[in-house]
């Protein structure tokens, strides 16, 4: 298929992800400042962190308040990570490749886009609800499962599912820092009820809740680790995810498991063996930001290694090739 | 009763007769309409716009800062051509096409319509559309224009009038085909009995015609449609047809000639590319034959066409005919290769290239519509009757300036169309462009798109210009109300 059109393809589906994750950051924060008495400012600040996007909050913003953390995170136009801006990111993409995808997945797209812009026209930061993010999370699982139902299961779709299952294993791991980090060294929290109510709340997040539940019973922060990190069927597992890209990723270049032909599928591939052999255990031991921290910057390098390899076809001394429209990490 | 005041203004309507009764083939819709509340036939045209909405069916405007995109504005009554009408379009369409395709073919080639002294060699030369890098060009069968989208206008004597070729790139298809799902939800009964020809099967239509093109070793050709993006006014059609045919759509970046063939940039490698159906202009097809400052096209692409190893739909150059000082002679050019009558005229023209025509405009400028002869869409245009003195002294100084890029023509009463205003009912001036397939015959799409001056009074259709659009049904012979004899006679309404 054309270069560009996978290049389309592929961010077309990451941004799609990244707007439901980051509906899935903001929505935790939400209903965690309702579960925990006192001070919730505080809470708002590790958001803008993971977001990537800091010195752009603090230049326009200032202090993390919740109000402006969420003006930030959904409507703001200036941050090309904000849920709005992710949302415009999908529909300009599809535009490009409007005649390869499925009519119902551009309706899909239309009518995503269509609500956002709605919502960004009529609703103030301080009125952004639940119902609103739970829509947002909704219409991209919508897109996900349309895409799934109404497009051949080729290289295209392929290259869909690569994007989407490696944006996936970053904020999974994003979302994991930032709770890890900032919530859990409250000594005065671990072994209280809050200790368990945060860590439920990060589950929920990401829709684990149930499924860890079925699992492991009791949260105890290495099993959530466990279950987040190293699941191999959970679907917003890094592992899973990591599992899934590579799948994709070698049903495309028709390369074996085991081996590789390019350094996306080296780097993939040494990703995914290194979570297929290590324990929870081993990962608090190493120190789990740094963990995580590493796993996003593999990732990065992998997207980066996929670009060259698929999207960057240059003729022997041409100067053609496509431009990537990716955001800023 | 929706149209009991409804006025016709003492202009040409198309859905009713001078009586205003129902014209021939348009009872059924009508009775219909007025068996319907107008809340009912408010709704049915807010689900035909929201149903466009939904699937995103929008145009580019240029200069526009606010928003790029837009809804292309539609009126869910649809225009009807009765088929004994739709036979003579159909028969005078194909008459010209031919027609044009020789004429083309001999002005980049032998030139023996100069010759004789037709068309003064000065004129052709001197279009802004002439591609001196077309010349000696055997484009497969010597045709030139695979894709054509003629403007028809009725004036109020009820005769239709050709009054733009575009030979180039015209849009608007995609819009016919769109129209035409959104009405067969709109008004699915009387579609069903009105016997409306379909037009689905134009995708199909044009696949062949290109695959026509294909160069003859080749075994399992590629077809792509080449796009300027998503800038383009135009480019949601593009990408439609693309995928209606099923075939890549490709961008200038997205091809390179190697080794001296078309090739795209895939994710496998490259791939060779055999035909393209071409949505960029001559001028940004190949900065190496063209304009070299393009980025739109693809270096060595006129090469690779030269050498026969790329079919091209429309060929380059074929613009010559579309600049209106040669629009003019037309009819001559009809006579000449076919020894024919034109079936459809021309409306009359003045080419201010000529001194006679000169003087006459300049004097006349408040009867006549200027237009600039190399451009289209509306755009560099004077309708002198609606101008104001202060417009027409600084038009009649751009003529003055440069008569070869200007011709005039006397301003027509353009018929008229209901459309939903408000609560009910008004006239709305419209043209008709049917689309027409040169492959190896001449096929005629049973439709086309009726373009509305939406704004009350104006006579400007195009979408740019605050156009909007209307489904046009081109009943089957037999169709009820079908039967009866064509009733227009020569000058007069009954």
């Amino acid at each position: 298929m054309l270069s560009r059109v996978a290049d389309s393809l592929y961010w077309m589906s990451r941004y799609m992800e990244r707007a439901e994750n980051v509906a899935r950051f903001v929505d935790v924060n939400l209903q965690m400042t309702l579960d925990i008495p006192g001070d919730s400012e505080g809470q708002w600040q590790p958001l803008v962190n993971a977001s990537g996007d800091r010195e752009l909050f603090v230049e326009r913003y200032g202090e993390a308040t919740q109000e402006n953390v969420l003006g930030f995170l959904v409507f703001d136009a200036e941050n090309t990570n904000s849920i709005l801006s992710c949302v415009r990111s999908v529909r300009e993409n599809a535009r490009w490749i409007r005649q390869f995808i499925t009519l119902e997945m551009w309706e899909q797209i239309n009518k995503f886009y269509l609500m956002v812009q709605r919502g960004a026209a009529a609703k103030t930061p301080g009125s952004i609800t639940h119902e609103f993010l739970e829509e947002t999370m909704m219409a991209s699982q919508l897109f996900t499962g349309i895409t799934d139902a109404t497009m051949s299961h080729g290289e295209g779709w392929h290259f869909c599912r690569l994007g989407r299952f490696l944006e996936r294993a970053d904020k999974t791991s994003r979302i994991l820092d930032v709770k890890y980090f900032h919530l859990l060294p409250e000594p005065a929290f671990v072994g209280t009820p809050y200790d368990d109510i945060l860590w439920a709340a990060v589950l929920r997040s990401i829709s684990a809740f149930e499924m860890y539940r079925k699992r492991y019973h009791q949260i105890t922060p290495e099993q959530v680790l466990n279950f987040l990190v190293l699941d191999r069927e959970f679907p917003r597992a890094i592992h899973h995810c990591v599992i899934s890209a590579e799948e994709s990723l070698r049903a495309i270049s028709g390369t074996p498991s085991g081996t590789f032909r390019n350094p996306a599928e080296q780097r993939l591939g040494k990703l995914r063996s290194e979570l297929d052999y290590i324990q929870a255990a081993e990962l608090i031991d190493g120190g789990v930001h740094e963990f995580l921290d590493n796993i996003q910057i593999r990732i990065n390098a992998v997207g980066e290694a996929i670009y060259e390899a698929f999207f960057a076809l240059r003729p022997v001394g041409g100067t053609g090739g496509t431009h990537s429209r990716r955001a800023p990490q | 009763m929706h149209f009991e005041s409804y006025d016709q203004e003492g202009f040409f309507d198309e859905m009713f007769d001078a009586d205003n009764r129902p014209r021939c083939g348009a009872d059924l819709l009508v009775s219909k309409i007025e068996s319907l509340s107008w809340e009912d036939i408010r709704q049915r045209q807010a689900a035909a716009e929201q149903a466009l909405l939904r699937a995103g069916v929008t145009f580019n405007v240029y200069g526009d800062a606010g928003g790029t995109e837009r809804i292309f504005p539609f009126d869910a009554i649809p225009r009807i051509v009765e088929s004994g009408e739709w036979q003579r379009i159909e028969a005078g369409l194909k008459q010209r096409i031919q027609a044009l395709n020789l004429f083309i073919h001999d002005v980049y080639n032998e030139r023996k319509i100069l010759a004789d002294g037709v068309i003064p060699k000065e004129i052709i030369l001197s279009a802004g559309s002439y591609r001196k890098a077309c010349e000696g060009l055997h484009p497969p069968r010597g045709v030139w224009c695979h894709v054509t989208g003629t403007d028809l206008v009725r004036d109020r004597d009820e005769q239709f009038y050709v009054l733009e070729d575009n030979l180039r790139c015209p849009s608007g298809v995609s819009y016919v085909l769109e129209n035409r799902q959104v009405m067969k939800r709109t008004f699915p009964q009387v579609f069903e009995a009105a016997r409306v020809r379909p037009v689905i099967d134009y995708p199909s239509h044009l696949l062949r015609t290109l695959e026509d093109l294909v160069p003859e070793t080749v075994d399992n050709p590629t077809v792509g449609v080449l796009t300027p993006g998503i800038y383009n006014s135009a480019y949601y059609e593009h990408s439609f047809l693309a995928k209606q045919m099923g075939v890549d759509l490709v961008e200038g970046r997205d091809l390179v000639v190697l080794d001296g063939r078309m090739m795209m940039r895939t994710t496998h490698g490259f791939e060779r590319v055999d035909v393209l159906y071409r949505r960029v202009d001559d001028d940004f097809l190949d900065p190496l034959a063209f304009r070299s400052d393009s980025y739109l096209g693809v270096p060595g692409l006129m090469d690779v066409y030269r050498a026969g190893r790329l079919g091209l739909a429309n060929a380059p150059g074929t613009g010559v005919a579309d600049d209106k000082a040669v629009y003019a002679y037309v009819p001559k050019i009809i006579r000449y290769y076919l020894d024919q009558d034109p079936i459809i005229p021309n409306v009359p023209t003045y080419i201010c290239w000529d001194r006679k025509d000169l003087d006459f405009v300049l004097a006349h400028l408040d009867e006549l519509v200027v237009k600039a002869a190399d451009e289209s869409g509306g755009y560099g245009m004077l309708v002198g009757p609606h101008a104001s003195a202060d417009e027409r002294t600084e038009f009649a100084h751009r003529i003055r300036q440069n008569p070869r890029k200007y011709i005039a023509q006397p301003t027509l009463a353009l018929s008229r169309v209901p459309c939903i205003v408000g609560d009910h009912f008004e006239g709305r001036h419209a043209d008709l462009r049917p689309y027409i397939l040169y492959g190896r015959d001449i096929y005629v799409l049973p439709g086309g798109l009726t373009r509305v001056a939406l704004r009350k009074g104006s006579l400007v259709v195009n979408s740019s210009q605050g156009g909007g659009s209307k489904d046009t049904w081109v009943l089957a012979a037999g169709a009820p109300g079908g039967m009866k004899p064509p009733q227009h006679t020569a000058g007069g309404k009954d």
